[in-house]
């Protein structure tokens, strides 16, 4: 079996240029396997921006991003199909990242899930589908999860799951960066105030 | 990738086919078709030879205009709910993506098309000699139709107003094949249909490429 290479995560001099406003500049992250950073600062600082750059989804005004390793994402937009109940939508992600069938059952009874498979996936409240998108990003297996307000609309023991979720992931060797302006609790997790690269 | 592929073709398929969320599906187009081909005779008088000759004619526009019905619903909604940036995060080429959905498109809509020019047909009196060059015409026009359909979808995806635009858009677009398919028709013969399947290999060729970038540049 071929080595895999250790996940890394290495930004740097971004810029990002909204309109002719430029958000941020000269910002850089390097995380190495097990680590975990999280971008804090204000509503529109950039951090959702930011993400999207690591994810390669955006291009950075200047700069530069290196990523060893696949790339788990969770943002606003769930991709999980409306129409479809629970377990359908997941189930064509789980097909897609060839999820292993016991590991994809255990994940949804760890997120309170299982009741859920046949409801449609647009009657699921708020909370009910950022769970659902996490069961996504788990069953994927990336090893850099990339988390865009990971708490919005979670009650208060689904906010600890997600954090025991983020340290088990980090404990396997993952990395995590969480854009969040909700405090989050990993050991060992890094803060990035987006403010001291303002522009 | 092949399997990534296969589902994702799959799931294009049925969600064009059944309409999804956004309601439709490929019945509505379909119906359009046939009420366009349907009110052409009331429009032009019931004079049998008349509606002959420009039958054909009648049917390929009422295909063009058919196939501008599902535009909105084939690539906005995947843009809106993320889908297209899971697969890029997947390493799952937009070229691909965009492949795919020609494919799910052509195949949704193209097979039904090409069965409900059978009835309309009948109404505009065609013969069967008439009837066969334009299913032939039909067969070889529809997959440019879905290229191009896919790839003015994709470069209108996410704009405010891009359903009419889109529309306005994908007419021109479409003027080569809608030349050589109904122009077998007048000159009657294989040339005809040769170019129509001409124009529509080059359209299928470009449209993963446009439709891709049109993606990349809109995210």
């Amino acid at each position: 079996m071929q080595a895999v290479p250790a996940p890394s995560l290495t930004a740097t001099d971004l810029a990002c240029r909204r309109g002719d406003r430029v958000l941020f500049a000269r910002l850089g992250i390097t995380l190495g396997a097990g680590e975990a950073v999280q971008l804090v600062g204000a509503n529109g600082i950039g951090k959702s921006s930011l993400i999207r750059i690591l994810a390669g989804l955006a291009r950075p005004y200047a700069g530069s991003v290196d990523r060893v390793g696949s790339l788990g994402l969770v943002d606003e937009r769930l991709a999980l199909d409306p129409a479809a109940p629970l377990g359908q939508a997941l189930g064509f992600w789980a097909r897609i990242d060839a999820t292993d069938d016991a590991a994809q059952a255990e994940t949804l009874g760890q997120l309170g899930l299982l009741r859920l498979l046949d409801v449609p996936v647009r009657y699921l409240s708020t909370g009910q589908k950022k769970r659902a998108a996490l069961a996504r990003l788990i069953g994927q297996g990336a090893a850099i999860w990339l988390l865009d307000e990971p708490l919005n609309g979670l009650d208060s023991a689904a906010c600890a799951l997600v954090e025991r979720l983020a340290t088990a992931h980090c404990a396997g060797g993952g990395l995590c960066v969480i854009a969040s302006h909700q405090p989050f609790a990993i050991p060992g997790l890094r803060r990035l105030d987006m403010m001291d690269f303002a522009r | 990738m092949i399997r990534a592929l296969r589902n994702i073709l799959w799931r294009d398929l049925l969600l064009l086919l059944r309409g999804g969320g956004s309601g439709g599906g490929v019945a509505l187009p379909i119906l359009f078709f046939l009420a366009v081909a349907m009110i052409f005779p009331f429009a032009v008088g019931p004079d049998s030879r008349l509606l002959a000759r420009i039958g054909g004619g009648v049917i390929w526009v009422a295909a063009l205009l058919a196939a501008i019905l599902p535009l909105d619903r084939l690539i906005d909604p995947d843009r809106d709910l993320g889908m297209f940036d899971q697969w890029a995060l997947r390493g799952i080429a937009e070229e691909w993506v965009i492949a795919m959905r020609v494919a799910a498109h052509w195949l949704s809509f193209a097979p039904a098309l090409m069965l409900a020019t059978l009835p309309a047909g009948a109404m505009l009196g065609l013969n069967g000699h008439k009837l066969g060059l334009v299913e032939l015409g039909l067969l070889a026009g529809t997959p440019g139709l879905a290229a191009v359909g896919v790839t003015v979808a994709a470069i209108t995806a996410g704009l405010k107003g891009g359903a009419a635009l889109a529309g306005l858009l994908v007419i021109p677009l479409c003027v080569p094949i809608l030349i050589f398919g109904a122009g077998a028709l007048a000159i009657g013969g294989e040339s005809g249909l040769a170019l129509t399947a001409a124009v529509s290999l080059v359209l299928l060729a470009l449209a993963p490429f446009a439709g891709a970038a049109a993606l990349r540049a809109g995210r």
